[in-house]
């Protein structure tokens, strides 16, 4: 329930509590914890949300942001406060090229940057290759070494080893590997390929719960090529001025967390489908004996929890949307100059990929709730501006010259006569907005606005077809219900000879 | 009431109207007749201020329609299209009050008003609680005169208003038509392709043809001094069943 409450005021209440809190009146620090898109970071994430909680502070969690180059840009620019990292990645990715390299020179680095770093957490989430037990025994393959001979085995890593400078390019050269056939895929799904036999050789992390799972051999880095991942928290210098209670509390954290402690997190959340929240919380429990009351949240707490996040999401975007988007297309249906502008513009805005779109707007807007809103916002304009044109243009001439035979002024004419008549065309272009804002919503969890979407978002990375239903059912019954209201609306709003018309 | 120095209208190289000069005396009932695409519309709606000459200027009452002046100027007259051109949102009294009630006046001045012209047009006044749709063409034509008529304009301006009614209850609008134009006793220009419509209600008959006027006369005149062969061509091209049952001899 307290997350229901964090969330809610976040937007608009954040600003009503600055408003209302002036000098001297006393705040509860606000945190912003940050998590990349795998299980092992959302885990350690939430971790670190508790134990911030646990000193009373404000907390707000940004789950499965996305990789580490986003999140990292969210910490620099102070949209979180911080979030789970490893040493490796540090040196190799962050200041690639720059020779940092041990804990004392990356903690030199990031004070430049106005980061700090805690200790290390005490496992080490290395970077390995691995194949099918079976096939590597029956191949005889022990070192990555051994792949040299050979070239034929497929070869399917995650987009991400694919890319970065420490990942596939590096190892390529560190063991001079030269296979015919490599692949970029999703980490989760490169396991399914290796179980599957689609792919022979992928990259893991040496804490990844599946290596047991799906029987998997771990080859030795005989050339000693991968860095250490020791995991720390990084965050932002400014937070143990404003909050030296939750540095505190992350820092209980340090040299806590063993390797096999954390195969098992990632094991319970993978394998068994424990909630990342429960995970977190039992380790926390066991360890510093520390209770906290949101994991144990029921489903009906969670699911109206969405409900209300999702709410806000749609609803806030779709007022935007129908107050910009009707007197947009009133402009564009008076003047079709400016018109074919407009509606040209909203229409392109339409065809950018929602996907993209969010990703394009975390430059300018940030991540979470704003960014999504306005999204959706935009999203929405094109069908009520569309629809607001259509109406309009769509009155007889008789009718136009009969209004303005009356001798009634434009804006009246507007508004007693041509904005009543082309209002069942624009209330079709509500409901549709309504209908599509409702899905597309979804899309806002990846940017950490919540709503059904996060449950889908999980279900995926999970591989977990109950969780995808638990955010995809209430979204499809919230679109049924969205579509019955707009008809409630539309008998209410239309004026009746208007649907007499109809109905004749 | 209405006087047109060298107006012409023009869209891009296709003339509507070719400069004409007319007067539109008070008082009378002038009718602007011709075949289609004669010019006779765009002659009413650039008296309307719908359109604006390509050339020359409008006066009404002695003023020149600008845009400035043109809703005051609108507000002394009434016009009624084809089919009426009723909001059909509004009821039938709201549609006739409805300038009426944006100017403010109170409420149960509208109402009697509503009361007076009912009764004027001949239109049962309960009818006044149903929208459009829901009313006869004819019952729709009455309404949208009532609304033309509610701020007791100074001229009556009818695009073709019967146009689109059956023989009958056109028939009976006419003959109700030149009874409340009597009783009105206002200037009225008509516009109508039908010459037997215009002998009937109108005092002048205007008759255009190609965008400009060919004669303009009384009924009378026009039948037996017609300008020229399409004059009388126009005239007589309407088949009477009177005509068609006289033995041929």
């Amino acid at each position: 329930m307290m997350r229901w409450r964090v969330r809610t005021w976040s937007p608009v209440g954040g600003m009503l509590l600055l408003l209302a809190c002036g000098a001297g009146c006393s705040r509860r620090s606000h945190v912003t914890v940050g998590s990349k898109v795998f299980t092992e970071s959302v885990i350690l994430g939430q971790t670190a949300c508790d134990l911030a909680r646990s000193t009373g502070a404000d907390v707000d969690y940004r789950r499965q942001l996305g990789g580490t180059r986003l999140v990292w840009s969210a910490l620099l620019s102070g949209q979180v406060d911080l979030y789970p990292e490893y040493t490796g990645t540090l040196s190799n990715e962050i200041f690639a090229g720059q020779n940092v390299l041990g804990e004392a020179q990356i903690r030199r680095a990031l004070s430049e940057k106005g980061i700090e770093m805690t200790r290390p957490l005490g496992f080490s989430d290395t970077y390995a290759i691995g194949m099918r037990e079976e096939l590597a025994k029956k191949l005889n393959i022990n070192t990555i070494s051994d792949l040299r001979n050979h070239p034929d085995l497929r070869f399917g890593f995650s987009n991400e080893f694919l890319d970065r400078g420490d990942g596939w390019p590096a190892l390529r050269t560190a063991y001079g590997l030269s296979p015919t056939k490599v692949t970029g895929l999703d980490h989760d799904l490169a396991y399914r390929a290796l179980a599957n036999g689609n792919i022979d050789v992928t990259d893991l992390y040496s804490t990844d719960a599946e290596i047991e799972y799906y029987h998997l051999r771990v080859l030795t880095d005989d050339r000693q090529h991968f860095p250490e991942y020791q995991a720390v928290f990084v965050y932002r210098a400014d937070l143990r001025q404003r909050a030296p209670e939750v540095v505190d509390a992350i820092k209980r954290l340090e040299g806590r967390i063993t390797q096999s402690q954390m195969i098992k997190m990632n094991a319970d959340a993978k394998v068994r489908k424990i909630p990342e929240d429960r995970v977190a919380s039992q380790f926390l429990s066991q360890t510093f004996d520390l209770v906290n009351e949101t994991a144990a949240s029921g489903f009906w707490d969670r699911l109206g929890r969405r409900t209300w996040e999702h709410l806000q999401l749609v609803g806030v975007s779709l007022l935007a949307a129908i107050l910009a988007g009707i007197p947009l297309g009133v402009v564009a249906a008076a003047f079709p100059r400016v018109g074919q502008i407009i509606l040209g513009s909203v229409a392109a805005i339409y065809t950018i990929p929602s996907l993209a779109l969010l990703v394009f707007m975390l430059p300018l807007l940030g991540i979470g709730w704003t960014p999504a809103v306005f999204a959706l916002f935009l999203y929405s304009l094109l069908p009520i501006v569309r629809n607001t044109h259509a109406g309009l243009r769509g009155i007889a001439t008789p009718i136009r010259d009969s209004a303005a035979a009356l001798g009634l002024p434009a804006f009246a004419r507007l508004m007693r006569v041509e904005l009543p008549l082309a209002s069942p065309s624009i209330l079709a272009g509500i409901q549709t907005s309504a209908v599509l804002n409702v899905g597309t919503a979804t899309l806002g969890a990846l940017i950490g606005a919540g709503g059904y979407g996060q449950p889908i978002l999980t279900g995926i990375r999970l591989n977990s077809p109950e969780l995808i239903l638990e955010g995809a059912i209430p979204a499809a019954i919230l679109a049924l219900a969205v579509q019955g209201l707009a008809e409630i609306v539309g008998w209410v709003a239309i004026p009746r000879g208007l649907r007499l018309k109809r109905e004749t | 009431m209405f006087e047109l120095r060298g107006v012409s209208k023009s869209y891009g190289p296709a003339v509507a109207l070719h400069p004409i000069d007319l007067r539109i005396d008070t008082g009378q009932t002038t009718v602007l007749i011709g075949p289609s695409g004669c010019g006779k519309s765009t002659l009413l709606r650039l008296m309307t201020g719908l359109l604006r000459p390509t050339t020359g200027e409008v006066l009404f009452r002695g003023y020149q329609i600008t845009p400035e002046n043109l809703l005051s100027l609108r507000r002394q007259m009434g016009y009624v299209i084809q089919e009426g051109g009723l909001f059909d949102h509004l009821t039938a009294g709201r549609n006739v009050s409805l300038m009426a009630r944006y100017l403010g006046e109170p409420q149960d001045q509208i109402r009697a008003r509503l009361r007076e012209l009912a009764e004027l047009v001949r239109l049962p006044v309960e009818l006044l609680d149903r929208y459009p749709v829901e009313l006869s063409g004819g019952q729709r034509q009455r309404v949208s005169l009532m609304r033309a008529l509610i701020l007791d304009p100074a001229v009556l301006l009818l695009d073709e208003p019967m146009g689109a009614l059956d023989p009958m209850v056109r028939h009976d609008l006419q003959t109700d038509l030149k009874q409340i134009f009597r009783e009105l006793d206002k200037t009225v220009v008509l516009v109508t392709h039908d010459i037997g419509e215009a002998g009937f209600l109108g005092d002048t008959l205007i008759l255009l043809r190609d965008g400009r006027i060919v004669q303009q006369a009384n009924l009378p005149e026009l039948v037996n001094h017609p300008a020229d062969e399409f004059v009388s061509r126009f005239i007589n091209a309407q088949r009477s069943p009177v005509d068609l049952l006289r033995v041929p001899t």
